[in-house]
């Protein structure tokens, strides 16, 4: 070890100067975030207002809510495709138990409105149900999550697709939402949007969730080496299965959310939204090879994304130039993920 | 009388698909003592210790644990009952700090939460206890490997271990980590706690063991207190005498030199330092060595599998560039791996794939496409030479036995015409009758001209089938030896010759 040190002293200059090039590689990802942001000031200084703020704030809510969900899954080495469907999912069953009861066109025509609360408790307990069997399929059969949730997502919109058409006036989109449904998603307390404050509290509980339980110490040693985590004895099948159950929770949050923020549901809503979603973790260091993430790496990911995608809008970016930029982010956000923690053979 | 022994071990027997690996192996460790297991690779000892963790369920004999019968199901359930073993490989979850490895699997709670407090606190106490200055809150990837087999060390004392059980703990360790460890185990033999440990210093042995028990081929030669030793006298213990007829007569005849290697050194670890050695035309050269000597690394930087420092191959005095294995290939270079399911076969696919895959370009007809007749043709011709045993050529692999395997992948690189045949175990995992018609092969080969390296473990094979042995300890080459000339000892002597300069090996 003695040797070590004295050439680490002799290596001293020149360790700062590879330490530099290290604090570079780590974070070029955010480097060309921020140019991007700033070329974006620069073309449009009005950028810098305190609307834009908070538009972005309240577009980065619904998505922030469902990154921790597949963040969880991601530290986990897994990933879920069917997070949109479950969205939409929520979405439609929320919308079709909260319409307004003089809306001419009701999916249920003759029921009576039901306190908020029970339509947020029935579409948590189905994706939850859903998500749990995505998580059980992963841990008893060791199928990849990638195809165990790409059946799932499959499947769902098939299951989706049937409800929605089943309303009473057939397959149109549910809208005509109750104003105290509409109210509590899209209005403000104190100056603050209420889904603002919605994704503070799920941060916090998710902070709490990941870094004070048993649960969430469990989840990092489940994804960071399973193997270890068996021997010592964590159950890896009931953590797995808990990972998947608590990120339905959140679609299901997700979804009751998103569709009075839209202002209408149908089975196609929430389509692609896993790929936000992931791109959002991945670019915020939740890392594809399990074990690492942060609450405030899936923070970080989800405004960076939120802030690029409006101000691209913004300064009038044509939409397709938008999808070049976006997709060549999340692959080098990767390669450097990687990079990161590489080991060399 | 039976309390005597913390731990016994009575007649335990083990096999795998017919061949013997433990017959009535005997081990009793008593309280406050490390009991030395030694033995060549392969002997047994690591089948041993996972028969006692439930890894393997062994056919015949019992444990005894402060004189109770017992039978673990599993290494989580061995620790919750005292004993615990510390692998030469950790399994830690590297991205966690030291005190979430430690309590993993049952952390403090207070109400919902994870006692943190607690944590650090029981794990404060138990570095003291055992003299460990780490702050449990690093990182496990930022400590060195010494440092994590403390952490994995304290691990088991936090489970109040009666038994510890070490394997090799000081192969990747500088002879001040191998002091610390030592005092380590000297606070848990005062405490009571017996220890196994696993290692092949036989410097080490001798300074740290009470007692000294020896497995050749899965048998139990004998257990000494280690007063009573020497170290010739376990070494003979070790290796046996006797070689049978299990060898084809050496008929091959080594010509001129055909490959030079020039101070060879691999950039990454596991490294491989300045190799220099030659190899003749129609010679068979044994690499001898412990487990990460650095032979299957030596074999694969010949081949361009590993990236290299320095470093140059002759061949017939030319220079050659073998920067990776494509280009080794057109050098004619062949590379049979060591892990024949991981590296080597294509299970699902059939004989006709497997034997052709590594030549593939040669088939391509004048239109670029794949030549049927023309593969399944040389198929046969390899399995008629080399009497593969298989229904036909359109049969899986995987339905192969392991020797058949085998054979099927050295036709696939006899077909690449190579010159230079680098052999990494070529018989493991096969049976013995298997075994003699590989050695008939390789030495059939080199009369052919082909110049073979052959890599293996068991030093029977070496001295059986090789005309020269080389033998590599701690990634050099500490000696070449006439196989005519040398004895067991000696090359056992040179496997170790540098485990314990291993400070000077770092820099």
């Amino acid at each position: 070890m003695s040797s070590v040190n004295t050439l680490d002293e002799k290596r001293f200059l020149k360790r700062t100067k590879s330490q530099w090039q290290e604090l570079l590689t780590n974070n070029a990802i955010y480097i060309v975030i921020f140019a991007i942001i700033i070329f974006i000031i620069i073309s449009e200084p009005s950028f810098l207002s305190g609307r834009v703020f908070k538009n972005i704030l309240t577009q980065s809510s619904v998505r922030l809510i469902l990154a921790f969900g597949v963040g969880g899954i991601i530290i986990l080495q897994g990933t879920d495709l069917s997070l949109g469907r479950m969205v939409g999912f929520a979405a439609v069953v929320a919308g079709s138990l909260l319409q307004r009861p003089d809306y001419a066109n009701r999916f249920y025509p003759d029921m009576a409105a039901l306190p908020l609360i029970v339509p947020v408790l029935i579409v948590i307990v189905i994706c939850s149900v859903f998500s749990g069997i995505n998580g059980w399929v992963v841990a008893k059969f060791k199928i990849h999550p990638f195809l165990a949730t790409m059946g799932m997502m499959i499947t769902l919109y098939g299951i989706l697709s049937i409800y929605f058409a089943s309303g009473a006036p057939g397959p149109q989109p549910i809208g005509g939402f109750d104003d105290r449904y509409t109210e509590l998603v899209i209005g403000s307390t104190l100056g603050i949007p209420n889904l603002v404050i919605f994704a503070l509290l799920t941060s916090g509980l998710v902070w709490v969730l990941w870094n004070k339980t048993t649960f969430g110490k469990n989840m990092y040693a489940v994804g960071g080496n399973p193997e270890a985590a068996k021997v010592s004895g964590v159950n890896v099948m009931i953590t797995t299965i808990l990972v998947y159950v608590f990120a339905g929770v959140l679609y299901g949050v997700g979804g009751f959310l998103e569709a009075a923020r839209i202002g209408s549901a149908n089975n196609g809503t929430g389509f692609g939204y896993e790929l936000d979603a992931i791109a959002a973790c991945v670019v915020g260091g939740i890392s594809f090879s399990g074990g690492i993430g942060k609450v405030s790496g899936a923070i970080v990911g989800v405004l960076m994304f939120t802030i690029i995608s409006y101000g691209m809008t913004f300064i009038g970016l044509d939409m397709y130039y938008q999808y070049i930029i976006k997709g060549i982010i999340i692959v080098a956000a990767v390669a450097l993920d990687t990079k990161k923690y590489l080991k060399k053979s | 009388m039976q309390n005597e022994y913390l731990l016994s071990i009575k007649n335990v027997c083990k096999s795998f698909a017919g061949v013997t690996v433990l017959k009535n192996v005997c081990l009793n460790i008593r309280p406050g003592t490390v009991h030395s297991l030694m033995g060549e690779n392969g002997a047994g000892k690591s089948t041993l210790m996972k028969c006692l963790f439930g890894i393997y369920k062994q056919d015949a004999g019992e444990f005894f644990f402060q004189g109770e019968s017992f039978n673990f199901t599993d290494p989580k359930h061995a620790l919750e009952n005292g004993v615990s073993m510390v692998h030469q490989e950790l399994n830690q979850v590297t991205k966690r700090t030291i005190s979430d490895n430690i309590w993993l699997g049952r952390y403090p709670q207070k109400g919902i939460f994870v006692d943190e407090k607690k944590m650090y606190n029981d794990t404060m106490d138990l570095f003291k206890r055992l003299n460990i200055h780490l702050d449990p809150r690093t990182r496990l990837d930022k400590l060195s490997v010494s440092q994590r087999q403390m952490v994995e060390i304290a691990k088991a004392v936090s489970y109040d271990a009666k038994i510890i059980v070490l394997d090799e703990p000081t192969s990747s360790l500088t002879a001040h980590e191998v002091s610390m460890l030592f005092d380590i185990m000297k606070v848990l033999k005062n405490e009571g706690v017996g220890i196994v440990y696993i290692s092949h210093k036989m410097e080490e042995i001798f300074e740290v063991s009470d007692d000294v028990t020896v497995l050749r081929d899965g048998s139990h030669i004998g257990t000494e207190r280690i007063e009573n030793l020497t170290m010739e006298k376990i070494v003979n213990m070790m290796v046996g005498r006797d070689l049978d007829n299990r060898f084809p007569p050496k008929t091959n005849v080594p010509g001129e030199v055909h490959m030079s290697v020039k101070n060879l050194t691999t950039k990454y670890k596991p490294i491989v330092q300045n190799a220099e050695f030659e190899l003749r035309k129609g010679e068979i050269l044994g690499i001898a060595g412990l487990v990460g000597a650095g032979r299957t690394e030596l074999v694969e930087a010949l081949f361009g599998a590993r990236t290299l420092e320095t470093g140059e191959i002759y061949i017939d005095g030319n220079l050659i560039d073998n920067s990776n294995p494509h280009k080794a290939i057109n050098n004619k270079f062949a590379l049979l791996t060591e892990e024949r399911r991981e590296t080597g076969i294509y299970p699902v696919a059939d004989i006709t794939f497997n034997s052709c895959i590594s030549n593939i370009k040669e088939y391509k007809n004048k239109f670029g496409l794949l030549d049927d007749k023309k593969m399944k043709d040389d198929t046969d011709v390899q399995i008629k030479s080399m009497r593969i045993k298989t229904p036909n050529r359109r049969e899986r692999i995987r339905n192969l036995s392991g020797g058949n395997q085998q054979k099927v992948i050295i036709g696939r690189w006899l077909l690449t015409q190579p010159d230079i045949l680098l052999l990494d175990e070529p018989t493991r995992g096969i049976d013995v009758g298997a075994k003699y018609e590989i050695y008939q092969l390789i030495i059939e080969l080199a009369k052919k001209g082909k110049s073979i390296i052959v890599v293996s473990s068991e030093m029977p094979e070496l001295l059986g089938i090789t005309n020269r042995i080389m033998v590599m300890s701690n990634g050099r080459i500490s000696g070449t030896v006439n196989t005519e000339e040398t004895t067991q000892t000696e090359i056992f002597n040179l496997s170790t010759k540098y485990l314990n300069n291993n400070e000077e090996a770092e820099v």
